[in-house]
């Protein structure tokens, strides 16, 4: 008989916890350009090297570099910086306002104003969004009022969503984004299924589903990549690797497997891995695996590595579970920064026109503010009728609602 | 009018439907090429072709998920989960997304969607092939839910929930599926093709939800049932020689309060009949609200007769089964009081 040690049970750790030194030497990082930028026809099997790279474009002197630099004119560019200020400035303002007590939850974007912001340009009208709930650059960057936003955030007379959903929890058909669910990872199957419905149609739209790297173990994940790889349904499905799902790092949810977009190939999907915090480089990866879904070869996973720099929501605490200066540490930068200097590196941005929109656009959100919390805020002001708490249960109301609406004194 | 058994009408219902329709669409596991294990949606994919109805891969939450985002695109899908017992991976999300869809988006993403399942007793499918699993979603807003009880019934129900614009959770008795079951299982069953209550219109028509049907007209007492049970409760009726209303309630939610109350306020007695466990099962609802409408009218206390609250046993189910006997014992309690 063989002799063994008692089995003891392997439960994976960040390495640096509150007190240590920040260290992230375990990721590995190639240099930009340094990636190859395959055809998008490209059988998948011969490009499983790009789930464990990081495709990067902006090189550390703010130069567009490699094979998959070139994507964005130069307004696109300007726009996409106008529209991560938009989100930070905004973040800023609603995070302010809940500690006011205007509202009872918030989330910010702090440091992963690329992800959203940038793929949201790579999107047609008619095509779905399935968000999370760090996604709200993609309503900013199609355009959806920021006063709108607002009142879903307060819950006031003219939330879109009549004060039933969480602040943050958006959901507008006409700009892409569908409702989103507090429950996790469910909105990942059904981006699929609405995929498959386009397919079906013929039509020529595609979806874009959204998930976070801790919610990857949700069997929803699983039951999406068995479907997406399937029917090739025309899908692009992202995989917003921030570190941290509140307070449990990544490699809860990882394990010992290479990396998330990895999982992948087990289903025969294209999976690559994309520096979060660059915003050329997300445009460029979401336009490739865009194209791919449009000309119907089918689903394309993309892992964006970048880095929670804010709390998981206003009730969390990060200092408790991971150093002060993590964010800080950060190899890949801060998105907004790196924007920056690669406009001004071309010649087409200044400090100056920079310090000129960043006020521009605090005055745009604060006016947009002040609009919202003249309607109202979560306990004061103009709010939904409790009468709407029984619309939209069903189209139609049935005789018990109704009944039930009546005794409410409504 | 021709006759059908119960899954001949539900086929008939999809075929009808998908000719009317094309944004309907049918899948689930086994439902494409071989037209499913209970044969519902046989021959659907030969007419309507592979991208209207087809074959999934086994995942319950994958193929309620996925139907979710059709209907969220502007489709109609009707899926099957081949045995209700096994809805519940894919609970999460009919209760905590089809339920709520067009809430949370107010009215902005809506989600006309059918979830067909075989459920309940009687064939030998012990634990995991027996399930009524009907209160699990009658109490949660935003569904709809129906169990049939003919096969005409079947047909013109899943016709208009298909049609319906919000998620419906519909229940086929499978015990009944071939022909009417009486409760009594060593007698013969006599089939739907051989049966008068196995008429069906072949031409398109719509059963309305939310409304009852008065199988049995009575004055004694009333009887509370849907499915295979309303056929067990109308042989234990005419066996207890008791003249008794009997209600196919048919629509669970919304429910057909009207039918009910003026029913018990007539007779003075209600007995309520389902298979799946008495706890909380959809019967403790039907008797909070016959209470409360007419308390003044009731002269006996309601009673349940209903499954065990033990999980379905494979080799004692004729013991588990609410069969005529114990139907008959709670309708002579309920006169005697």
């Amino acid at each position: 008989m063989d002799q063994h040690e008692p089995l003891s049970l392997n439960v994976p750790e960040p390495e640096v916890r509150p007190g240590g030194q920040p260290d992230f030497s375990s990721v590995k990082i190639p240099s930009a350009g340094a990636i190859r930028r395959p055809d998008v026809d490209e059988d998948p099997e011969n490009m499983r090297d790009l789930a464990f790279g990081i495709i990067r474009v902006l090189n550390r002197n703010g130069e567009a570099v490699g094979p998959w630099a070139g994507t964005l004119t130069d307004g696109e560019l300007r726009a996409g910086l106008e529209h991560m200020l938009t989100l930070r400035t905004y973040d800023a303002r609603m995070m302010n306002a809940q500690r006011q007590g205007k509202t009872s939850f918030y989330m910010q974007h702090l440091g992963e104003e690329a992800v959203s912001c940038a793929f949201q340009q790579v999107l047609r009208q008619g095509d779905m969004n399935f968000p999370t709930y760090r996604q709200a650059g993609l309503l900013i960057s199609s355009g959806y009022p920021l006063v709108t936003m607002m009142n879903q955030v307060y819950s006031n007379e003219a939330d879109p969503l009549r004060g039933r959903q969480l602040p943050i929890m958006y959901s507008s058909k006409e700009h892409g984004f569908f409702s989103i669910s507090g429950n996790l990872a469910t909105q990942y199957i059904q981006a699929v299924g609405w995929a498959m419905a386009s397919a079906i149609s013929g039509d020529d739209k595609i979806a874009a589903a959204w998930i976070g790297d801790g919610s990857t173990a949700e069997s929803d994940f699983h039951a999406a990549l068995v479907f997406a790889s399937t029917y090739k349904a025309p899908v692009v499905l992202n995989i917003v690797n921030n570190q941290w799902a509140i307070s449990t790092f990544q490699g809860i949810a990882r394990g010992g497997s290479g990396t998330f977009a990895a999982r992948g190939h087990g289903f025969g999907i294209p999976a690559l891995r994309v520096d979060g915090n660059d915003f050329l480089a997300v445009h460029a990866v979401g336009k490739w695996a865009a194209e791919r879904a449009r000309r119907n070869l089918g689903p394309t996973i993309v892992e964006y590595v970048t880095y929670r720099a804010g709390g998981h929501s206003t009730s969390d605490d990060p200092s408790a579970y991971r150093p002060k200066e993590e964010s800080d540490a950060w190899p890949l930068g801060d998105p907004v920064l790196r924007l920056k200097a690669h406009l001004i590196a071309r010649g087409l941005w200044s400090e100056e026109r920079h310090k000129q929109l960043e006020a521009e656009v605090h005055d745009r959100v604060i006016t947009a503010q002040k609009e919202a919390e003249a309607i109202g805020t979560l306990h004061t002001g103009r709010r939904p009728s409790p009468r709407d708490m029984f619309e939209d249960v069903y189209e139609e109301m049935p005789p018990h609602l109704i009944a039930q609406r009546h005794q409410a004194g409504y | 009018m021709a006759r059908m058994t119960m899954i001949e009408a539900i086929q008939n219902a999809l075929d009808i439907s998908m000719g009317r329709d094309e944004r309907v669409v049918v899948f689930g596991e086994d439902v494409g090429y071989f037209g499913g294990v209970f044969r519902c949606t046989a021959g659907l994919q030969k007419k309507y072709g592979r991208s209207r109805c087809f074959d999934t891969p086994i995942s319950e939450l994958g193929i309620v998920g996925a139907a979710i985002g059709m209907a969220a695109y502007g489709l109609k899908p009707c899926v099957e989960i081949q045995f209700a017992d096994y809805v519940y991976p894919a609970y999460d999300q009919i209760v905590s997304e089809a339920a709520r869809l067009r809430y949370r988006s107010a009215g902005g993403f809506t989600c006309p969607l059918v979830v067909r399942m075989p459920a309940g007793g009687g064939i030998y499918g012990g634990q995991t092939h027996s399930q009524s699993p009907e209160a699990l979603f009658t109490h949660v807003a935003g569904l709809k839910v129906v169990v049939p009880s003919t096969p005409a019934d079947a047909k013109g129900l899943l016709t208009a929930a298909i049609e319906d614009p919000d998620p419906v959770i519909f229940l086929e008795p499978k015990r009944i599926y071939n022909g009417p079951f009486d409760g009594h299982h060593d007698r013969p069953i006599v089939p739907w093709k051989k049966h008068e209550g196995g008429e069906v219109d072949e031409n398109y028509y719509k059963t309305p939800l939310g409304k009852a049907a008065i199988r049995r007209q009575g004055e004694g007492l009333t009887v509370l049932a849907y499915g295979t049970m309303v056929h067990v409760a109308m042989a234990a009726v005419e066996e207890a020689g008791i003249d008794a209303e009997v209600i196919d309630l048919r629509t669970l939610v919304p429910l057909d309060t009207k039918t009910i109350m003026e029913s018990v306020r007539k007779t003075g007695r209600c007995v309520i009949v389902h298979e799946a466990t008495q706890t909380s099962g959809f019967g403790a609802e039907l008797a909070a609200q016959v209470q409360a409408e007419c308390f003044y009218h009731l002269e006996a206390p309601i009673m349940r007769v209903a499954g065990w609250d033990t999980p379905y046993p494979h080799s004692q189910e004729w013991d588990y089964f609410p069969g005529p006997a114990r139907i008959i014992r709670a309708l002579n309690a309920v006169m005697e009081a």
